[in-house]
């Protein structure tokens, strides 16, 4: 919403200061300046001039040469860029020694061998305008020579390009934005009440409006006019329309868009001799029905759009949106009838946004307009009409459908402090609250007070809505800023903590946490070898964000194509993030997964790096039960075991996969899920004081079955080795052909140890032999050498 | 039988000409050992006449000393010879390294989130987390967005296929959080939530589908507007650093009233517009089961990428999601 500094004035003319501070003011009121500007300043040197003549110029193609008379009857050679004028049009001149806005200094040049003696403007070049293309054609009459502030009547202004938030509708215009302005300078606001004079017949013998859908339009009032003018709107208006950014089109759209954006109230033009008897009427439209709009694009409507119709029950309009074809005012056009209605906010929401048709007008109505404002709004159409020998009928036809009660509020004034955080008195709540329209009223306790909210907030309706104002209009700024005090420890969850315990331990072990999208594309789960796609994205804007990842295995298999087509292989990543595998209750089933994957890395280096995870995060008896696994390499596979019970997978990728990812190396793949390892009860194993005796080591080799795993193989040692069995760790493999197939030597380390007394030979030789039979009896293996 | 004197100067002899330790060794055993001269002409002693015996014990037991000093110092010459020989062989130079095993490192994300955290675990909040796929009821319904509110549309929500057409959808912020919070704890309510959310956005520079919030949420008997503007200053300071200042304008969200945003001022007097803040909505109170009229509170919250953009000097939101290693390793 931009508004200019002049306009502000003229409902408040005492608002003074320096731009910068009002902008300052404007923004803690809550309105945003996006940007300040000024206008219609560095345009000294620039004078009306005619052009007398063009001719090409002799060394060039992109520009021309133009004779220019700026006022002293001599021809003026300047070359210009832009071909759009004509001999006799009149054009703004930079004459020699001007500063343009942008900084630009124009001298007397050659171009090409040709003298230039000042610069042709476009309208973006002087700030009129967003016409960078042609040069700005000027209207005719005006004298040669003149400054072109002063032929087109421009003065230096200041320009607020405001944000204007979803509940504030009131600041959606000129006056809305002055009221606020006005009452946080403390300065006066005034509206003045535009002066009609009617002539003719009265509208009501004119026109007619009938409301079938009263909730949808809580009032249609319409004014008639006579010798609505067919020219250019007068030269004040069109600046001022120029620099809040809308294109001067003819008077009557001119002024329609004035209105609008003087008062807020958006208004619509019928041609009176194309609406039959002038009848207007309001209703929602039928399924299917069709409505050529004023863009010339046929509509096809809801029964949630809102429609006006002639006396035939023919829709003639989009109400609020847009008008209709068939109503068009047009250059023949007489007498028109002029629209001011309210429409239900949401509708025109719905009905905009689903045909695109997202306007000035409709921003407004979806904010929520002022049906209080309409008869004035009509008013000043017609007062300005006047002054372009407009003639306006008598009265308005003011058709009414459900408008609401108007809405007062109980406001506790210890409730506003306490919600603010300030020690303001009733008094001065009110006196904040009146200059903005919210009538305030005595309730007889000093501590309370009514408060009318008024039409043009319908953003307002309860206490805290007025709250909201009396902290705007005091001031954030000013409230004291106090930290609240609480007893509570601040502290992470052992989950929480947890999390940063596995990212500190593989960070520690050279692996850098990666973040993929976790959007996958259709097919992303197949190339990794996994099951059916995941959860769908009813409406992602590419195909690539389109389904919610089942596992974390794509992004990383991405991650690590990615850097091995930069030439980087050997890449260690690991990712934490949610997958959704399908499944769920109210809300699809979510969990925390941890990936882990090693480029360069056999599926065994995923086992080390389980162990070394279970055993920092002390999880309960972790194991890896080896068993293809979807997208894994079947013989290099498993599950991963906590407590027994299988919480992930690891192994290493199929190097099918591998293929479709265009990796060259052996990856190896860790992924488990993180809820069975977060938060886990640490700590509590009793201490066990390190033996003051010296240990024994022996070493026992095996020829175990390739069927049997070496954590099976442990397990039974372990097991077997009882009490005295400090540990057991496996330091060497190997196949071969003295072996045979189907087997492998497995060579365990184990350790003896009692707390208590030095064991004994014959102990610990008990002991070994014990684990000898537990294994050759249990796996079918042999003891070797 | 030789004289004492001779054996002490074959002792020198013969240690000197010893080139190792073994080889001293062994000149050891010769001159001291038990089948040693020295030792031989001590029993011989036996057969003196004891005036003789006394005279040429005492020349024995002199040669003998003379002797073990003697190889003693030879054996510390030579230990220390050896020593310095095989540390000269042992000599490296320590820049042959061949490989600089890879330091792991932690995404920009995950650092900021953490120092994020940190600083709120350090003004007693505690943190909170909730579902990335999100109801339509918590992500709106609960925070007083009516169904077919046009507040709505300031979210480009993304839903999914899951129940109802348009009941389940990708959080667009992590204020669902607040509600579930307010659910299931009774105030008073310290607490932030850091937390993944998306939006139907074209990826570019500044944009992303996937992003990621905090979100603070404190509910207790008084809490006032002047405690959220002196909670983001407070925290202001706490993790930009002295000179950066903060301030509320206000702004409009359903689920708060008042509302601000809130900005940060460098000590260079620019402004960065950092997120939206406000009192919590009494139709938020209500809608989670807490009483207006004996809790009040306020709710913040703000974009956690682009501080993680700014605190690393990175000019592309897309640069956080590609993976490369050469992105990831230099933070």
């Amino acid at each position: 919403m931009k508004v200019l500094l002049s306009w502000l004035r003229e409902f408040a003319p005492d608002i003074e200061g320096e731009p910068e501070h009002l902008a300052e003011v404007l923004s803690d009121l809550g309105l945003a300046v996006e940007e300040l500007s000024h206008v219609g300043q560095g345009l000294d040197g620039i004078v009306v001039a005619e052009v007398l003549a063009t001719r090409p110029h002799p060394d060039a193609d992109r520009i021309h040469l133009v004779d220019v008379d700026a006022g002293d009857g001599e021809a003026l050679q300047v070359c210009c860029g832009a071909f759009n004028m004509a001999v006799g049009d009149l054009v703004p001149l930079a004459t020699l020694g001007t500063t343009m806005p942008n900084g630009m200094e124009i001298a007397r040049r050659k171009m090409r061998g040709e003298w230039s003696n000042g610069m042709l403007c476009s309208g973006a070049e002087i700030g009129m305008g967003d016409d960078h293309e042609g040069i700005l054609i000027l209207d005719q009459g005006l004298s040669l020579g003149a400054p072109l502030t002063e032929a087109l009547g421009i003065h230096p202004d200041v320009l607020f390009d405001l944000e204007v938030n979803p509940n504030r509708p009131d600041a959606m215009s000129v006056m809305g934005v002055a009221r606020d302005l006005a009452a946080r300078l403390g300065v006066p606001f005034a509206v003045t009440a535009p002066q009609v004079v009617e002539v003719g017949q009265p509208a009501a013998e004119r026109a007619a409006v009938s409301i079938a859908a009263p909730d949808f339009c809580q009032r249609f009032g319409i004014r008639v006019l006579d010798n609505v003018p067919s020219g250019p709107s007068p030269r004040w208006m069109a600046n001022r329309l120029l620099a809040v950014g809308q294109r001067p089109i003819n008077a009557v759209v001119d002024l329609s868009n004035y209105v609008m954006f003087e008062l807020g109230q958006p208004n619509h033009t019928y041609d009176l001799d194309l609406v039959p008897g002038g009848e207007l009427g309001v209703r929602m439209a039928h399924r299917g029905e069709q409505l050529i709009t004023l863009d010339g694009v046929e509509r096809t409507l809801t029964i949630y759009d809102g429609v006006i119709v002639n006396r035939d029950d023919e829709a003639i309009g989009l109400a609020g949106v847009m008008g209709g074809a068939s109503t068009e005012i047009s250059a023949d056009t007489h007498s028109v009838l002029l629209e001011a209605a309210w429409w239900d906010p949401m509708t025109i929401a719905r009905t905009a946004r689903r045909l695109g048709l997202r306007s000035e007008a409709s921003a407004r109505f979806e904010r929520g307009a002022d049906s209080e404002i309409i008869p004035m709004a009509l008013d000043r159409f017609a007062e300005l009409a006047a002054a372009l020998g407009g003639t306006t009928s008598p009265d308005m036809v003011d058709a009414i459908g459900n408008r609401p009660e108007p809405i007062t509020v109980r406001v506790r004034s210890q409730r506003v402090n306490s919600i603010l955080g300030t020690e303001l008195s009733t008094d001065e709540m009110t006196d904040l609250l009146e200059p903005i329209g919210f009538a305030c009223e005595s309730s007889g306790d000093s501590q309370e007070f009514e408060v009318s909210i008024p039409s043009w907030r319908l953003d307002s309706a309860t206490e805290i809505d007025v709250i909201e104002e009396v902290g705007r209009l005091h001031g954030y700024s000013k409230i004291t800023r106090t930290v609240p005090v609480t007893e509570q420890a601040g502290a992470l969850t052992p989950q929480q903590q947890d999390r940063r315990r596995i990212r500190a331990l593989l960070t520690g072990m050279g692996i850098s946490e990666a973040m993929p999208l976790p959007f996958l594309a259709p097919g992303d789960l197949a190339r990794a070898g996994l099951g059916d796609d995941g959860i769908t994205v009813t409406n992602p804007l590419v195909a690539e964000e389109s389904i919610m990842r089942t596992s974390l295995r794509p992004g990383l298999l991405k991650a690590v194509a990615y850097n091995a087509a930069r030439r980087t292989t050997g890449v260690s990543l690991f990712e934490i993030g949610r997958i959704n595998p399908g499944g769920g209750g109210d809300l699809p089933d979510e969990h925390e997964h941890l990936a882990v994957i090693l480029a360069g890395e056999e599926a065994t280096a995923a086992t080390t790096l389980w162990r070394r995870l279970a055993r920092h995060m002390a999880v309960t008896q972790p194991g890896v039960a080896n068993g293809p696994v979807d997208g894994l390499h079947p013989g290099r596979s498993g599950q991963v075991l906590a407590d027994g019970q299988p919480v992930g997978a690891l192994g290493e990728i199929d190097p099918q996969v591998l293929d479709a990812y265009e990796i060259d190396e052996r990856v190896a793949w860790l992924e488990v899920d993180l809820g069975a390892l977060l938060g886990a009860d640490r700590g509590l194993a009793p201490y066990r004081a390190p033996s003051r005796y010296p240990s024994s080591d022996i070493d026992l080799a095996f020829t175990v079955p390739d069927e049997v795993s070496a954590d099976e193989v442990a397990a039974t040692i372990a097991q077997a080795g009882g009490d005295l069995l400090d540990s057991v760790s496996l330091f060497d493999v190997f196949r071969s052909e003295q072996l045979g197939e189907g087997c492998r030597s497995l060579a365990y380390t184990l350790r003896f140890e009692a707390a208590d007394r030095t064991l004994n030979d014959a102990e610990v030789a008990q002991a070994r032999q014990s684990c000898i039979d537990a294994v050759t009896t249990a796996h079918n293996a042999t003891l070797r050498g | 039988m030789a004289e004492p004197e001779q054996l002490v100067v074959e002792a020198e002899r013969q240690a000197a000409a010893a080139t190792t330790v073994d080889e001293l060794s062994a000149v050891r055993t010769a001159m001291t050992g038990k089948r040693s001269p020295l030792v031989a002409a001590r029993k011989a002693l036996g057969d003196l006449e004891p005036d003789a015996r006394k005279e040429a014990g005492q020349a024995l037991n002199a040669a003998k000393t003379a002797i073990d000093e003697i190889l003693s110092a030879r054996e510390a010459e030579l230990s220390a010879a050896a020593r310095a020989e095989q540390l000269a062989a042992e000599r490296l130079d320590l820049t042959e390294v061949t490989e600089l095993a890879a330091d792991g490192h932690l995404h920009v994300i995950t650092q900021t989130w953490q120092e994020l955290e940190d600083v709120f675990v350090g003004m007693g909040y505690r943190v909170a987390e909730g579902p990335e796929i999100e109801s339509e009821w918590y992500n709106f319904g609960a925070l007083n967005f009516p169904l077919g509110h046009p507040a709505r549309d300031m979210y480009d929500t993304l839903y999914v296929d899951y129940g109802e057409p348009g009941t389940t959808l990708l959080r667009t912020h992590t204020s669902p959080v607040q509600a579930r919070v307010m659910e299931n704890q009774e105030p008073p309510i310290y607490v932030v939530a850091p937390g993944r959310c998306f939006r139907q956005d074209t990826a570019d520079a500044t944009h992303m589908p996937v992003f990621h919030q905090i979100e603070g949420l404190v509910v207790d008997r008084d809490t006032t507007l002047g405690d959220l503007a002196g909670t983001i200053e407070a925290f202001t300071a706490a993790y930009f650093g002295p000179g950066f200042t903060s301030r509320l304008r206000p702004s409009y969200f359903p689920f708060t009233e008042p509302s601000a945003e809130f900005d940060i001022q460098r000590p260079d007097g620019t402004w960065l517009e950092l997120g939206g803040c406000g009192m919590v909505h009494p139709n938020v109170f209500e809608a989670c089961g807490i009483d207006p009229e004996q809790w009040q509170g306020f709710a913040f919250g703000f974009g956690i990428d682009r501080l993680a953009l700014i605190r690393f000097g990175i000019d592309d939101l897309r640069e956080l999601w590609t993976n490369d290693v050469r992105f990831l390793g230099q933070f």
